[in-house]
């Protein structure tokens, strides 16, 4: 009898029934909604963002582990399996969720007013408003302490200069956190994308991430009133913050896209005949097999791990990082091993293999790229930044 | 208003399914689930509810095994407001008859204006228990629905026949079945999925029914399932050449056969 790689694990024992009913809801709406019409969103490099946020809102997706604000309030266990099930669809998916949830309503919940929630956090909940943030710059990506954007103060007011680079639901967000530089050090304002001044050219020609919203923000003396300003953030650590949610969801998200790799190729090599018999019935083939399942497995139990330990409240940014790292790097192997069972088959749309390894390049590389999470890991270990 | 939605809780058609040893079908080695098309049937009351903004109470019913409540749950988090599990070790093996007596004894202890069926169960397929408990119940009853709406004690009900379409009026008390087609069921939302945890869910036995055990199960059932195969894997079906321009003719005849026009 066959077993899919996570049922070999049991993986599912470690949940309890809110948590399996909230992950079956996402997996089926992926399956009937998301997984028909990927392959046209990639070749397009065009999602419906706007239709989706609806959706994903009406389900309770958007900034679900929130608490208040019309959010849904689930463990962050939860919303790692939903993000698990989005990027079984794909990484875009969940990328669009992530930023909305962990990035943009995060900083607002974390950091903001009570004005400021109650303005944007319950119209990002149901996915009415689309949120994204602004942290990277041309010039500054792991290292966002240098970030030339500024804020200067001009009477009572602020105005914001810059550009930030490669930010994810830029073109169709209705308000950019945006972390700019101050005479206080780094601080966080909340930006209405109508605002004067303000502009989020989409970027083109991506081989990865295809089925998201990449965008340039343009800052062209956007002035703010200071209730703009995020009150409860105060240097790096606030947007770092935010960084931290964001990255716990990949733990469990890269994961996904794994999962649909190993899943697609367990069914591919059991249809396919070479030589006489299923590709499936070879032992080479086999090998690649079970190394990958023990990977997903094993990466499944550190996410779920490292879950219980936030719901605890214990869980540390360097451990966010050992999750990361492994999970990221272990999910694109199996993805590019996946694609060679498939032989020519695996490079084209068809199937989800290439597409995943793809995105998983600029999974890889967001949130912290693999490097910055050694480092992280590194410096946790013996004491010694090796960052600079 | 007071709205009981009737489903079943059957095994998951995309899993192996198997019958047990008395041709019964296998309800502990595979999963199960609320039958899709007991979805439409919640969807329907939920939309009636939604529509009537006054204090509609959408109560789910299932008669089934101890794991029935499974499907009492997803019905609970898609939005109806409580539950009823009727389960009861006599009830195994009851055929349609016998489950509609069982359902028509639970509604009747239940506050009831509208009882809302799917048009048939996945598993056994037969489509007959809504006109059954119309009947024990002595109220009318529409079947296969695909369009509802209430007006006060007034239902209207569209059926898609395969020559008419029919619009029925009827009044409350009422029990209905709804199609595939009367639209697609919701997802429980994330908040609802944590609501139904505090939903309110009873377990009646056959004695709370004032059930005589052996009326129902499958010493009582008035047919049997002598024996079960597996369907024969699908032939190479049937191919129409056009040679004297038939063809056309030929494959409309075969559509027309199949109803699908
Ligand atoms: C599709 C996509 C969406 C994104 N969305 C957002 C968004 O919504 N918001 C946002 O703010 N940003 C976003 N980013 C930006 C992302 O966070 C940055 O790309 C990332 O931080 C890396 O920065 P960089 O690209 O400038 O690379 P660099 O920082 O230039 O890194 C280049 C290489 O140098 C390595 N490196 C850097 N520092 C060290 C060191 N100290 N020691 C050794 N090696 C080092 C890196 O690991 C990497 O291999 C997105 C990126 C992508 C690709």
């Amino acid at each position: 009898m066959a077993q899919t790689p996570l049922a070999l694990f049991d993986t599912d024992s470690l949940l309890d029934e809110e948590e399996r009913a909230i992950r079956d809801t996402v997996r089926q709406f992926v399956d009937a909604k998301i997984k028909p019409e990927l392959a046209d969103w990639y070749e397009a490099g065009r999602i419906p963002a706007r239709d989706l946020a609806r959706e994903l809102g009406a389900l309770g997706v958007l900034g679900m582990h929130l608490d208040g604000y019309g959010c849904a309030g689930t463990t962050a266990t939860a919303y790692g399996l939903a993000c698990l099930e989005l990027e079984a669809g794909d990484s875009g998916l969940r990328s669009l969720v992530s930023v909305q949830g962990s990035l943009a309503m995060f900083a607002l919940w974390k950091h903001g007013s009570e004005e400021q929630k109650q303005e944007w956090l319950p119209r990002m909940a149901t996915g009415e408003a689309i949120g994204c943030f602004g942290l990277t710059e041309p010039d500054f990506g792991s290292n966002p302490a240098g970030m030339r954007t500024r804020a200067r103060r001009d009477g009572d007011d602020w105005v914001l200069d810059g550009t930030k680079m490669w930010i994810t639901n830029g073109s169709v967000a209705d308000v950019a956190v945006v972390w700019a530089q101050t005479d206080d050090g780094v601080r966080g304002f909340v930006v209405p994308t109508g605002t004067p001044g303000f502009s989020a050219p989409e970027i083109k020609h991506k081989m990865s991430l295809r089925a998201s919203v990449t965008s340039e923000l343009v800052l062209d003396g956007v002035r703010l009133p200071d209730s703009a300003r995020l009150p409860e953030a105060r240097g790096l650590s606030g947007p770092l913050s935010c960084l931290t949610e964001a990255r716990f969801g990949i733990i469990f998200g890269a994961l996904g896209a794994a999962r649909d790799c190993l899943e697609t190729t367990l069914a591919y090599a059991a249809e396919r005949e070479i030589f006489d018999k299923p590709l499936a019935a070879f032992q080479l083939t086999q090998a690649k097999l079970a190394d990958m399942t023990l990977e997903l497995g094993k990466g499944m139990l550190l996410a779920l791990h490292l879950g219980r330990l936030k719901d605890a409240g214990r869980l540390r940014p360097e451990q966010v990082s050992l999750g990361k790292l492994n999970n990221v790097r272990e999910a694109i192997a199996i993805a590019r091993e996946c694609r060679t069972i498939l032989g020519a088959a695996g490079i084209t749309l068809e199937y989800p293999l290439m597409r995943h390894a793809n995105n998983l390049e600029s999974v890889l590389t967001y949130e912290g790229t693999s490097e910055v999470h050694q480092l992280v890991i590194g410096q946790a270990l013996t004491g010694q930044g090796a960052f600079r | 208003m007071n709205i009981v939605v009737c489903v079943k809780y059957v095994p998951d058609a995309t899993a192996d399914r198997k019958f047990e040893d008395d041709n019964t079908v296998d309800r502990v080695g595979v999963d199960g689930l609320l039958s899709e098309l007991d979805e439409y049937a919640v969807e329907q009351a939920l939309q009636i509810k939604d529509k009537q903004a006054d204090d509609t109470e959408v109560t789910v019913l299932s008669v089934g095994p101890e794991n029935a409540t499974d499907a009492v749950r997803k019905a609970l988090q898609m939005g109806a407001d409580k539950g009823v599990h009727v389960v009861d070790d006599a009830i195994a093996g009851s055929d349609a008859l016998a489950t509609s007596l069982v359902l028509a004894e639970a509604i009747k202890k239940i506050p009831h204006d509208l009882v809302v069926c799917g048009m048939a169960s996945t598993d056994g397929g037969m489509g007959v228990v809504p006109a059954m408990l119309s009947e024990r119940l002595g109220v009318p009853g529409v079947t296969l629905g695909s369009e509802i709406s209430v007006e006060g004690e007034t239902v209207k009900i569209r059926r898609d026949g395969d020559a008419s379409t029919d619009t029925i009026e009827g009044s409350l008390p009422l029990v209905l079945s709804v199609t595939d087609q009367s639209g697609e069921a919701r997802y429980p939302s994330f908040k609802g999925i944590m609501a139904a945890k505090k939903k309110p869910v009873e377990t009646w036995s056959l004695s709370d029914l004032g059930v005589d055990a052996g009326s129902v199960g499958a010493g009582a059932a008035w047919s049997v399932v002598e024996s079960t195969d597996a369907r024969p894997p699908r032939t190479a079906g049937e191919i129409v050449t056009d040679e004297d321009g038939s063809g056309a003719k030929a494959l409309v005849d075969f559509l027309a056969s199949k109803k699908f026009i």
